[in-house]
């Protein structure tokens, strides 16, 4: 069974107050920390049990600069058995589209039975590239996938769907999975295992050899602004001492009716 | 006149609410803009989902047959890409689902069309087309243009427009066959299952106290349990806590878990992430507790407590308990 899995390495933006950059394409990024993607975590981890149980390898791609291979090396912590990094300089320059395009022409010369891919990534929220690279390479797919096992050639999946309801399905091998958060519990990486995955491959290549015309990956959708979330009412803070809030609190949930 | 196209979601036999949400805009670019709505309806035995429709948009594509009874998005790519030729629509707008999201990536592949996901309006400016959009869990917008293209396609995440019909329309009715057979069949549906059956139905709830990544760590759930049992309410949970498997699935609210309608919700350590705001458009009251002033559930709450859980919770539950006393 051997698996790619397409990673992403995004900024942390939980409790952290984000700024918009100067262009007002993106967000300020120097104060940022960067972290693999959720998805992917759980996609790479999904990958290294199925490695675990039926042999094969697992490689993890991604697209970005030198920085990005910090996810990679993580991965490779985790057990992948090598991961390539597609140096295209500027990424910020490619839509999904692009990016899929690269991906594909890439994976298509692995060997490979699955792809995977998280159903989305936390930055830009656009959850199309597994997608569309199942449909560059031609190969069966599913999103949203829970659950894998494999049987007699085939994958049978869970995909999740909205209010609670799983889909099983069939689908011949290779396959394209788009991986939903939750499918497993990713293992945890020390200092100490990333530093020993150093030894382990880490294969750079440059866009201009994969022969993808400009053309092609320019981008069909373009972002023309971002902004901060136009101001709304919100919510009434309640303030004060600890006591305080909690008097206003048990007020509320009174007048509601729901404290006796 | 050029067209939008309004792919049917429907799901059992049942309409999902997306295609009436995805008709309502529809109908609404259509009067601002002459668009005539089409709806493409693909399934089996579907006259009733058409009957609920035929009010909301100019002509209805039925194609009925057996090989439709469930989505498949490589049979739904293949049909609509064809439609897509015969009609050249400016705009298709699909459904921002777990089914939406497989089809609409391969359609724009397949199509060459530009595709904006999880679109939240629609808009034009200075005639050209721009969407808006989320990222970085809903704390950055975006507006969103395209490069020069016969159509686009977006999809549209659920609960942003009314499902109200607007306009008045009265469809016409077109049924289609197509050659299902020459299209090859990539992945058999098996079954449906139940993902959050479980003893505790938390939709029934009048009072949920809900905890979420906040939390920190498993042991710490107790803490908001109690609050939960002190208001004789039920504990529920935001998505990253089934995530970690802390607590079962039959537990969370949100679009892929359970939608509630309780009189108060208290949210505790819930960032707001849209999903799981879905779930709980339903409720009376909500009530956020969370140390970042700048979470997006504090937009949608009635009330707010900016700070660290672990000191107001227990000090919450004390209060509740001292009220109660008398």
């Amino acid at each position: 069974m051997d698996i790619v899995v397409c990673v992403k390495r995004v900024p942390l933006t939980e409790e952290v107050d984000l700024a918009v950059d100067e262009h007002k394409k993106g967000i300020k990024k120097d104060q940022l920390a960067f972290v693999l993607n959720d998805w992917d975590n759980y996609a790479i981890e999904e990958a290294l049990l199925l490695k675990e149980k039926y042999g094969g390898t697992v490689t993890a791609i991604t697209v970005g600069s030198e920085e990005d291979e910090e996810v990679l090396r993580r991965c490779l912590a985790m057990g992948a058995d090598r991961a390539i990094r597609i140096e295209a300089g500027d990424v910020s320059r490619f839509d999904s589209f692009g990016i899929s395009k690269i991906l594909s022409r890439v994976v298509k010369d692995l060997p490979f039975d699955l792809v995977f891919t998280g159903v989305l990534a936390d930055d830009d929220y656009c959850g199309m590239v597994g997608m569309m690279m199942a449909e560059e390479l031609g190969i069966n797919h599913a999103n949203m996938v829970t659950a894998i096992e494999i049987e007699n050639g085939k994958a049978r999946t869970t995909s999740e769907l909205e209010g609670g309801l799983g889909e099983v399905s069939l689908i011949a091998l290779p396959a394209l999975l788009a991986i939903q958060t939750g499918i497993n519990e990713p293992r945890y990486v020390s200092i100490l295992g990333i530093r020993k995955a150093a030894k382990k491959e880490l294969k750079v290549m440059d866009l201009s050899e994969l022969g993808i015309s400009d053309e092609e990956l320019s981008p069909r959708t373009i972002i023309e602004e971002v902004y901060l979330p136009p101001e709304t009412e919100g919510a009434q803070i309640l303030t004060g001492d600890p006591d305080k809030i909690a008097s206003d609190f048990v007020e509320i949930l009174t007048k509601k009716g729901v404290m006796g | 006149m050029s067209e939008v196209f309004v792919i049917v979601e429907h799901r059992l036999g049942e309409i999902r609410d997306i295609t009436l949400e995805m008709l309502w805009k529809a109908g609404e670019l259509a009067q601002k803009r002459s668009y005539n709505v089409t709806a493409i309806l693909l399934g089996h035995e579907v006259s009733s989902i058409a009957e609920t429709i035929s009010d909301r948009a100019d002509k209805i594509i039925i194609s009925d047959d057996e090989q439709l009874k469930n989505f498949n998005a490589d049979i739904y790519k293949e049909i609509i890409a064809g439609l897509i030729e015969e009609s050249k629509p400016s705009l298709i707008l699909i459904g921002n689902t777990a089914w939406g999201m497989e089809l609409a990536p391969c359609l724009a592949v397949r199509t060459g069309f530009p595709l904006a996901t999880d679109c939240i309006d629609i808009t034009f400016r200075d005639g050209k087309l721009t969407v808006q959009r989320q990222m970085f869990s809903g704390k950055i917008f975006s507006n969103v243009s395209f490069s020069s293209s016969a159509g686009c396609l977006l999809t549209i995440r659920s609960g942003v427009f009314p499902k109200d019909r607007i306009g008045d329309r009265q469809a016409q009715i077109v049924q289609r066959e197509f050659s299902l057979k020459e299209i090859p069949q990539k992945k058999d549906f098996i079954e449906f299952v139940e993902t959050a059956a479980g003893d505790v139905d938390i939709a029934q709830a009048e009072l949920l106290v809900s905890v979420g990544r906040g939390i920190g760590e498993e042991e710490n759930i107790s803490l908001v349990r109690e609050l939960a049992e002190a208001l004789n309410g039920l504990l529920s949970c935001s998505r990253p806590i089934v995530d970690k498997n802390w607590l079962p699935k039959y537990l969370q609210v949100g679009s892929s878990g359970k939608s509630v309608n309780p009189k108060v919700y208290v949210a505790v350590g819930i960032s707001g992430a849209f999903q799981h705001l879905q779930g709980i458009t339903g409720a009376g009251t909500v009530i956020a507790i969370n140390k970042d002033p700048k979470a997006p559930i504090f937009r949608a709450a009635d009330y707010g407590i900016v700070g660290d859980l672990f000191k107001i919770v227990p000090v919450l539950k004390e209060k509740v308990l001292e009220t109660k006393k008398g």
